[in-house]
């Protein structure tokens, strides 16, 4: 193989590659501006023949989509904050606190990684129903306010705060809340923000556990909502990319903003697990 | 050196959290699963029974429970295999030094990974549309016939592997990508001065170097390919003629559309059994040297 010709052949792989990956993305967002009914013709149009925001309008102001992003941001910026602070602390505490079973403690919750979060469901379905949080947005959230993974990602960080900068604080007095605060998190900052886009794209994206949870309709999330339009107006084809345009576009956007960050935990998670 | 109550105080809310929300359901499915748990217990606890295996059993029995755990395994079979691949391949034309525009190629390939999968199972559902879908139109200008991608019992079943495979290939690509860049160039700089071609090289360099890598990728795409269920609640609703019910989809059928939640659990129980013996087997097999 002459060489021009291995570059053309790697290069041209990787255009056809991308072009699948973004093709249905793109279609997307231009079937969303497409009049309604329009996409439903023979040949399928590709680019909309007379661009419209109706499919927008229509879904924030009938839709109820306004309401749906707001729950979306809200219980995803809870979860969040929540796993936000119980991973950090939880994930120093197994890198650097001394205590007895710690090594065995962290295998343990290690090992329960093995354990589909679906076999939880029922009996926490219950359990939340027993408590009246059934249907609320707090049902959605409590479950995700710490996570086996997000600890061990916190863990496999720490690990690097020197020892001799703990001891030297400790040495001057200082509380090992202020060691934390004032020393540790500064430090740990790389992770926090690798840690709270993980946990925000997470539960955005998030079907199974708020569908079961949210037995109303007044508290549902964007992808609840997708899927119900979807069994309901599923002939809408311009409405429904339009809802699906709502529903991707901010995490994409934040993917995009903090890539970097993204795949640093994706490979910090995975590559020595 | 802290005292240890320093520690369970940093240990106390994430532990709680797992404790009462994950540690204790999972306990609880376990007895959950040995009653009789329906609408009936719902209302009232007192008409709650201890029915001991008695779900298992009926589980086993029942022809739905066959053909959902029949579906999934398909979707593993077939579904993995195909992605890995997918991911392998990308990550070598992106470790390639004649590739041009990497972080731009990374970030588009990357892209299907951080959409939501219920929003994009929507656009497929219509790319796969049997009238209007751009697929089928494809498939006409090529001269084929068109296809019922998911209102035919054969195809539905592909069409949502096609789906998370496009989905999800991405992922195991960052993976493999930094598998490939940690392998050192001075291996493949000495296999060439011994004239071993491209394949080879691919083949006594880079898979035996990319084994713990492709171990873990496995291990991790097999389980989360087992739970499988917004693919099919979106793009098929389990139909045509229940091909793409998976096991999580009649877990979730039995437990909060029927009611009957001890079935469910075990349901749940089983699948979660199966992921367990698949795991370890496949660790034990990777143990023994087996090629990766």
């Amino acid at each position: 193989m002459t060489p021009r010709l291995a570059r053309w052949l790697v290069n041209g792989s990787l255009l056809g590659c991308a072009a699948i990956a973004l093709l249905p993305l793109l279609w997307m967002l231009s079937v969303s501006f497409m009049a309604p009914g329009a996409a439903s013709s023979l040949p399928p149009p590709l680019l909309p023949a007379h661009p419209t925001l109706g499919n927008y309008r229509e879904l924030f102001a009938h839709a109820g989509m306004g309401g749906y992003l707001l729950n979306s941001l809200l219980i995803s910026s809870a979860i969040a904050l929540f796993a936000l602070v119980c991973n950090l602390m939880a994930g120093y505490a197994f890198a650097k606190l001394r205590f007895t079973g710690r090594e065995r403690l962290f295998q343990g919750l290690i090992g329960a990684l093995v354990i589909p979060a679906q076999v939880a469901m029922l009996p926490l379905f219950l359990l939340l129903k027993y408590v009246r949080l059934v249907n609320s947005y707090a049902g959605v959230i409590v479950p995700g306010m710490a996570t086996i993974f997000g600890i061990y990602l916190v863990r496999q960080y720490a690990r690097g705060v020197p020892d001799e900068l703990l001891e030297a604080a400790r040495i001057d007095g200082a509380g090992e809340w202020r060691i934390f605060v004032q020393i540790v998190l500064p430090l740990l900052k790389p992770i926090m923000v690798t840690l709270t886009v993980f946990t925000f794209l997470a539960a955005w994206n998030d079907f199974m556990w708020p569908l079961i949870v949210l037995t109303g309709q007044e508290h549902n999330t964007l992808p609840l909502a997708l899927a119900s339009l979807a069994r309901e107006h599923s002939e809408d084809s311009e409405l429904m990319m339009a809802g699906s345009v709502v529903t991707v576009l901010p995490v994409i956007a934040l993917f995009l903003a903090m890539q970097r960050y993204y795949l640093e935990g994706l490979l910090l998670g995975s590559v020595k697990g | 050196m802290n005292s240890p109550r320093t520690a369970w105080l940093f240990l106390a809310p994430a532990l709680l959290v797992l404790g009462v929300f994950f540690v204790l359901p999972v306990i609880a499915a376990l007895a959950l699963s040995l009653t009789d748990y329906d609408l009936y217990a719902l209302a009232n606890i007192h008409n709650l029974r201890f029915v001991g295996l008695h779900n298992y059993w009926l589980l086993l029995q029942r022809p739905l429970f066959w053909s959902a755990l029949g579906n999934t395994f398909y979707f593993v079979a077939v579904g993995v295999p195909l992605s890995i691949s997918a991911s392998l391949g990308t990550a070598l034309l992106l470790n390639s030094p004649l590739a041009r525009m990497k972080p731009f190629y990374r970030t588009v390939l990357f892209a299907p990974v951080v959409t939501t999968a219920v929003a994009v199972a929507v656009i497929w559902r219509y790319l796969f549309n049997t009238k209007y879908g751009l697929v089928n139109y494809g498939l006409a200008e090529l001269g084929l016939h068109p296809v019922d991608w998911l209102g035919d019992p054969h195809w539905a079943m592909p069409t949502i592997i096609a789906f998370a495979v496009w989905k999800n290939f991405g992922y195991n690509m960052i993976i493999f990508l930094a598998g490939l860049q940690a392998i050192p160039p001075e291996l493949y700089e000495a296999a060439r001065i011994d004239g071993a071609t491209a394949p080879r090289q691919f083949w006594h360099i880079t898979l035996p170097m990319l084994k713990p890598t492709m171990v873990m990728v496995i291990v991790l795409t097999v389980a989360g390919y087992f739970q499988l269920f917004a693919e099919p609640y979106v793009m098929t609703e389990g139909g045509p003629l229940q091909s793409t019910v998976s096991v999580l989809y009649l877990m979730y059928e039995d437990g909060f559309k029927w009611w009957n939640l001890g079935v469910a659990s075990a349901v749940a129980f089983l699948l979660f059994g199966i992921i367990f013996v698949i795991t370890m087997l496949l660790l034990r097999l990777s143990r023994r040297g087996a090629p990766a």
